[in-house]
């Protein structure tokens, strides 16, 4: 449905170089799936989907949108954001000050090329507004919403155009935390309901996580990694994408080999030999990090039967703090601090012995490719 | 300015002990003193005015209505009046289009050299009034202007294309010279919309037409309304040019009026005062529909911080049209009234550009302009005028604006209101206001170079309070409270911490008070006497005495230097780290 390919786009600055804003960015989103460019700030998101939208003009690359090119460096060619028909929501909603809520939400139908008759715009603009449980406010001036109700009325601006396909720019950033659970859900429902294909921009990796079918994570104006939820979850390719999504410990160590029985590689670290997965091309001294995640550090009172394959270690408790749902417990192995995330039932005081057990599914080794530590 | 009044309702900051006199008292009293007898005598003795008969030796003046009669009774006013809107009216019309036009290319599009351009559009901003309307004469006055010479030679005709002393031509010249401040209105205007709203409509499909009938201009109404009364409110105002171009073919309006009746023989200030009241009325409608207007309009300032970004757009081809316009505005506002004046300076009589004439070109004028008697006084006061008034300006207003934010004391808003009465006032009603009040009063102040030093801090009062409340808002109380738990008096914290903070935009605001001091003539015109003139008074003198070629040498000398006064501040200013806001 929509092809990114090689897509560059820089802007001027008043000295020195362009700034390269995005760079060789590369994806394909499949009819009615929800994508979402994932990224810490300035990182090129937003770049990336005004690109998309025509709001920039890109210096290199290939969009295509259904099989039509929207935008070629090579063939020159570049169709303006307003024949597009994408629906697009902004950061800060763009909703027009001087015009009601329906006026807002009719604007597009009122500006097409073939018109439509007042009562046919009437009609759709109701069917959108009550979508997104706007009806009753039709009238109202548009200044006099709340920031909830703004988002929504932006929405169906956006969706009135019965767009090919939908751009959200942080659309859930300026709610407040309650809201934004509900709208995610709201957004979720209406973007399955409708089928549209939709290209979602955000920094919270929880909604990330929530709502696509794919993410991009994107740093320094390039995309770093592209898969589902679970697979940028579980199995992060490099350190700064295990690092922006969620907490993980990292665990510097060198791979030894592959294991005979498992067919796992070992890998040395500060905390003893641990069975790990990999998806990446290892050789046997190469320095690698071994990412897990807190909530997959089992903690145990009795030591474990040795089940076959797992990394079993022991460890003092360190520290802990209850969150309430959880407990956050510091343990100690050697001189490394490891965080685990327990249930609150375990009570362990601190100072205590307790063994630790990881399953090497979960314990991702990513190679280490930075200079200093290759040469260290 | 009533932006001011609710601003601060936190607590005063370091607890007073009671009884003892605290220097800060003195010095704010002795301030808001000045300010209210700045402010607000002049006016009351010119309300006092306009009901008095003239006072003279046999007959002492007495009560009357009779100014306000004769003002009313005669048709003339009428005339007065539809001259005077219409003046008005048409040439905020005039910079309000070119500055819109000017200020949508160099915000909002592609347009090549618009750096450049931006830094060319405040020029004009340095060049005295007086100046522009001369060196407009040279441009269009049917006998010797020289777009009529040229177009005659072209055509071989003894038409007469442009008449510079019209109505056209006023506003025209007028229009011009406010274009650049409808140009910065405007341009604030575009900057706080945010450009999303106009790109979501592009999202929705609408043309580049329909974005701008639909989107843009709807939002800028608040903007462009509030900026048509702002520069009505100027043009109804303005003297040198109906003084120069409306008065030598009878076109009257009221500050002409104003000026003919005290020039007359015998002089009657009662209707001077009469018009002057009048004139008050007009210009006060004006600001407060503008405030009421610019109020309203809070509701569509839609900057948002986040994924606000200034974007222009691709014109495409049409970049060099809207260049071609840049150059031929540059033209008519800065560099041909430039190029004229320079041109009749290095001529011993003025005479038309001709191969002839650039034979004759010669400084002679320069060496007259230097040893002319009156010039080196009018230099000296002008000097001295604008340095001593601009930093009492903002000195006074600093404290002012200090009390109006940072105190609890009741009614501290009433004293930003007196701050900014001086607005309404057009620089020819304050001079008449200031001038009755101290031949009233005596003391020798008429006459003597204080009385133009009144006017101008006067006058200038509110662009202190401007700039000060600008920088202040910005000032985090905390600051200042920290220095007074570190255990500063008031008064070295003011100095040591307020003070230094507040320094870019009072520098800022100093500079601006400099030139405009410069600049000023309509009150100038009536408050000085022999010794006590200004440049821009010399610069009338040597019009109304013919003497074109010595008032053009001036003239350039003039710009040339504001010029550079502005480029060295600018240098100063941002290499120890003041920034522009
Ligand atoms: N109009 C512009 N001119 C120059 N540089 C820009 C412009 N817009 C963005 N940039 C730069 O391009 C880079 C990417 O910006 P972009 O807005 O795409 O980031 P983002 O990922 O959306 O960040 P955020 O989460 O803060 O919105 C940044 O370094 C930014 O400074
Ligand atoms: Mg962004």
């Amino acid at each position: 449905m929509l092809t990114l390919k090689g897509l560059n786009t820089e802007y001027p600055s008043q000295k020195g170089p362009p700034v390269k804003a995005a760079q060789d960015v590369t994806f394909e989103v499949p009819a009615g799936k929800f994508f979402t460019l994932l990224g810490p700030s300035g990182c090129g998101k937003t770049t990336t989907l005004r690109s998309i939208a025509g709001l920039e003009r890109p210096v290199g690359g290939e969009i295509t949108v259904n099989g039509l090119t929207v935008f070629s460096a090579e063939k020159r060619i570049f169709i303006p954001p307003n024949q597009r028909n994408f629906g697009m929501v902004f950061q800060s909603y763009a909703i027009w000050p001087h015009m009601t809520v329906f006026a807002n939400a009719a604007f597009p139908l009122e500006v097409r090329k073939n018109k439509l008759s007042k009562n046919e715009i009437r009609e759709k603009v109701m069917r959108v507004l009550s979508a997104v449980a706007l009806d009753q406010y039709a009238e109202r001036e548009a200044t006099r919403l709340s920031g909830g109700q703004q988002q929504r009325l932006a929405l169906a601006r956006a969706l009135v155009m019965e767009p090919q396909l939908l751009l959200l720019d942080e659309p859930l950033s300026n709610l407040d935390a309650k809201l934004r659970d509900r709208m995610r859900f709201e957004l979720k429902r209406i973007q399955r309901d409708l089928g549209l294909t939709t290209i979602y921009v955000t920094h919270d990796q929880g909604e990330a996580l929530a709502l696509s079918h794919e993410i991009a994570v994107m740093n320094e104006g390039r995309i770093v990694q592209i898969g589902t939820p679970r697979e940028i979850y579980d199995h992060p390719r490099t350190k700064f994408v295990a690092d922006f999504i969620g907490t993980t410990n990292f665990i510097d160590g060198v791979a030894l080999g592959k294991d005979g029985s498992s067919g796992r590689w070992t890998v040395r670290t500060p905390i003893g030999d641990l069975l790990v997965h990999t998806d990446q091309a290892l050789a046997a001294d190469m320095r690698v990090t071994v990412s897990i995640r807190p909530e997959d550090v089992e903690l145990l009172e009795e030591p474990a039967a040795a089940a076959n394959g797992q990394n079993l270690i022991t460890g003092l408790v360190d520290q802990k703090v209850f969150l309430g749902d959880m407990v956050d417990f510091q343990v100690k192995v050697n001189d490394y601090t490891l965080l685990s995330r327990a249930h609150p039932s375990l009570r362990t005081p601190i100072g205590d012995k307790i063994y630790v057990r990881m399953n090497p599914e979960k314990c991702v080794a990513i190679p280490d490719l930075s200079p200093a530590r290759a040469a260290a | 300015m009533s932006s001011v009044q609710n601003m601060s309702d936190l607590p005063q900051s370091a607890p007073q002990p009671a009884v003892k006199a605290d220097p800060k008292w003195f010095v704010m009293g002795g301030v808001v003193s000045i300010v209210a007898w700045l402010a607000l005598v002049p006016l009351f003795f010119l309300i006092y005015q306009s009901f008095r008969t003239p006072g003279t030796a046999r007959k002492p003046a007495i009560w009357t209505l009779g100014n306000y009669l004769e003002a009313y009774s005669s048709s003339d006013t009428l005339v007065l009046f539809a001259n005077s809107v219409e003046f008005a009216a048409g040439t905020a019309i005039l910079a309000l289009v070119i500055g819109t036009a000017l200020a949508w290319m160099t915000e909002r599009t592609n347009t090549p050299l618009k750096p450049l351009f931006y830094a060319l559009s405040i020029i004009p901003l340095i060049i005295p009034g007086i100046l522009f309307v001369v060196s407009w004469i040279f441009l269009a006055s049917p006998k010797i202007g020289l777009i009529n010479l040229v177009l005659q030679k072209l055509f071989g005709t003894e038409k007469v294309y442009v008449d510079i002393y019209s109505m056209a031509g006023m506003i025209w010249v007028d229009g011009l010279h406010y274009a650049p401040i409808a140009f910065l209105l405007m341009t604030a205007a575009f900057r706080a919309m945010d450009p999303s709203l106009e790109e979501s409509a592009m999202m929705s499909g609408a043309s580049m037409w329909g974005i701008f009938r639909r989107i843009t201009l709807k939002l800028a109404f608040p903007a462009v309304a509030a900026s048509f009364l702002i520069l009505f409110v100027r043009s109804i105002e303005s003297f040198e040019v109906p003084a120069l171009l409306g008065l030598p073919v009878g076109i009257q309006v009221f500050t002409s009026a104003i000026y003919d009746a005290i020039h007359s023989y015998p002089s009657n200030i009662g209707l001077a005062a009469a018009y002057a009241i009048t004139l008050l009325v007009i210009t006060m409608g004006g600001i407060y529909a503008q405030s009421r207007i610019t109020a309203q309009g809070g509701k569509y300032s839609t900057v948002t911080g986040k994924g606000f970004r200034p974007r222009t757009i691709d014109l495409g081809r049409w970049k060099y049209l809207t260049l071609a316009i840049f150059i031929v505005y540059a033209l008519l506002v800065v560099i041909l009234p430039f190029l004229v004046l320079l041109w009749s300076s290095l001529q011993k009589y003025y005479s038309v550009p001709s191969w002839e004439a650039l034979q004759n070109v010669s400084l002679a004028a320069y060496m007259t302009i230097i040893n002319y008697p009156s010039v080196g006084t009018a230099v000296w006061n002008s000097f001295i005028l604008s340095i001593g008034s601009a930093t009492t300006v903002m000195v006074l207003t600093a404290v002012v604006c200090w009390i109006v934010l940072r105190t609890k004391i009741r009614g501290r808003w009433v004293l930003d209101q007196i701050a900014s009465v001086p607005l309404v006032l057009p620089g020819l009603v304050m001079g008449l206001a200031i001038m009755v009040c101290y031949l009233a009063i005596g003391g020798g102040i008429y006459g003597s170079i204080w009385i133009l030093f009144i006017a101008y801090v006067t006058r200038f009062l509110p662009y202190g309070m401007r700039y000060n409340t600008t920088s202040m808002v910005q000032l985090h109380k905390e600051l200042e409270e920290s220095a007074a738990m570190s255990g500063a008096s008031w008064l070295t914290a003011f100095r040591k911490v307020v003070l230094p903070l507040l320094k870019p935009g009072l520098l800022a605001g100093w500079i601006y008070i400099v030139i405009v001091s410069v600049r000023e003539l309509s009150s100038s015109i009536l408050l000085y006497s022999p010794g006590t003139e200004v440049v821009s008074i010399v610069i009338w003198e040597m019009w109304q005495n013919g003497q074109y070629v010595e008032l053009s040498a001036f003239g350039v000398m003039l710009i040339a230097t504001l010029f550079v006064f502005v480029m060295t501040a600018q240098w100063v200013g941002k290499r120890f780290g003041v920034k522009e806001n």
